[in-house]
């Protein structure tokens, strides 16, 4: 694609801004947003090169080792094995390759491997809970891991955590950065948790939560679940259509 | 058309176990002739540092070019190499954070009516911020204080109508010892502000 620079010639894709899709950054139920959140306005950021292009992560950064968490350590973790797959996609439906995806998560028992972290549960010899992995070119991704555990917070009194994995997302664009958490299907926690609960339309909500997949599902091994994660569209427009939502 | 997007959550308190890298702060290696060093806290709307924070940085190479698909202009024929364009730093116990890379070059845009449709963005780096407590990302971005006659011109330092506000996007240049405002190696310090008195110029991206 052969594109000049000069006015009307400066093709850029655009993205879609999502709307009633992400929590509020005030978020009462949530005590934490209380100091951290602006008060003013956010002010609209017309895109242009800086924010639609982005880190393309990953070539040489990884190794197969880094998707499977149940390796690397004398022995395996406790805990129920799991697969986890699913694909990177845009609103578009197009997935994207070859990006960077980061994973954190508790062990079996709900216990982070982390020096803050004081919930009296067990640590794993043998799980550290960390992950990373490249989609491929149909945007797939896969890690082996075992099922966290639900965890106490002091959000409010007897407040616990639904079982999660945290995300992290590239994308191909700055516009595209995703951090989220992936939930589990059934889990009695989810209506009652503060976080999940800050995206204010239900049916967006599901979409943090993964599905049972028998199909995924190996035998005498391990479980499957399958989770997609869909990230801002881009929309080839002319650069000057961006300006038009501006004001 | 966003139909299906997968909401955010916030990063949470124990992100620490993954997301930062060794290399992380160095955009380019610390020896990179050239580079420049940015420090800045993290506050919170009481005042008080944040040190369980995550300072992430984008920008353009020093020719004003990003070796990405979607730069219709192609990639720098400099070719810098070890340029890598993305910094990555938590903040420490002092709510600290620092990045150390090259400065951009101004970038062309295209905004406006008739004869002033080309105008130029002014040096600058985009900076994502994320936190417990932040259930989304905070975008803010960085300019530099000796570009101060592109500054005036940049459209999006344009678009903050209060200067004081205005002066928050922009860093400031202090001497990496202050005992000794004449020596060498300045740093720019970048301070953002999630809330309250000089809160940080956040966008909507």
């Amino acid at each position: 694609m052969t594109v000049d620079v000069s006015p009307g010639g400066l093709a850029l894709p655009s993205y879609g801004r999502p709307r009633g899709v992400h929590p509020p950054l005030d978020f009462t139920g949530y005590r934490s947003t209380a100091l951290r959140h602006p008060k003013q306005p956010l002010v609209l950021l017309p895109q242009r090169l800086t924010e639609v292009t982005g880190p393309l992560l990953g070539e040489g950064l990884i190794t197969p080792a880094d998707t499977d968490l149940t390796s690397g350590h004398p022995g395996e973790p406790q805990g129920q094995r799991i697969i986890l797959a699913g694909r990177v996609l845009d609103s578009d439906g197009r997935p994207i390759p070859d990006t960077l995806v980061e994973i954190w998560q508790t062990n079996a028992a709900g216990r982070y491997r982390h020096s803050r972290e004081h919930h009296p549960a067990p640590l794993d010899p043998n799980f550290t809970g960390v992950g990373r992995a490249i989609t491929d070119a149909g945007g797939n991704y896969r890690f082996i891991t075992i099922a966290p555990g639900a965890y106490p917070w002091g959000n409010h009194h007897n407040a616990w955590r639904p079982a999660h994995i945290h995300f992290s997302l590239f994308g191909r664009a700055f516009t595209q950065r995703l951090v989220t958490q992936m939930y589990f299907p059934g889990d009695p926690l989810q209506p009652i948790d503060p976080i999940f609960n800050s995206v204010p339309d239900p049916r967006a909500r599901e979409r943090m939560v993964a599905r049972f997949d028998i199909d995924l599902t190996q035998p005498e091994w391990a479980l499957g679940y399958r989770w997609d994660i869909v990230l801002r569209g881009q929309h080839a427009t002319v650069f000057e259509t961006e300006v038009d939502d501006h004001d | 058309m966003t139909e299906g997007i997968t909401p955010s959550q916030t990063v949470g308190p124990f992100f620490a176990m993954r997301l930062p890298w060794p290399d992380g702060p160095f955009v380019v290696p610390e020896d990179t002739p050239g580079a420049i060093t940015i420090v800045g806290r993290l506050y919170d709307g009481a005042g008080n540092i944040v040190p369980d924070g995550l300072v992430e940085t984008w920008q353009a190479d020093p020719d004003g070019r990003f070796a990405h698909p979607d730069d219709p202009r192609g990639p720098s024929a400099a070719g810098y190499q070890s340029f890598r364009g993305f910094g990555r730093c938590p903040t420490a116990p002092d709510g600290s954070y620092r990045i150390v890379t090259l400065q951009p070059g101004p970038l062309p845009a295209l905004d406006g009516q008739g004869a002033d449709r080309e105008v130029t963005e002014a040096p600058h780096l985009d900076v994502s911020v994320f936190a417990r407590g932040l259930l989304d990302r905070l975008v803010t971005r960085m300019y530099f204080p000796g570009e101060t006659a592109a500054n005036d011109a940049d459209p999006v330092l344009r678009s903050v109508e209060d200067p004081r506000r205005r002066q928050t996007l922009i860093a400031r240049a202090e001497p990496a010892d202050p005992g000794d405002p004449d020596g060498p190696g300045a740093v720019l310090r970048f301070d953002i502000r999630l809330q309250g008195d000089g809160e940080t110029v956040f966008f909507d991206v």
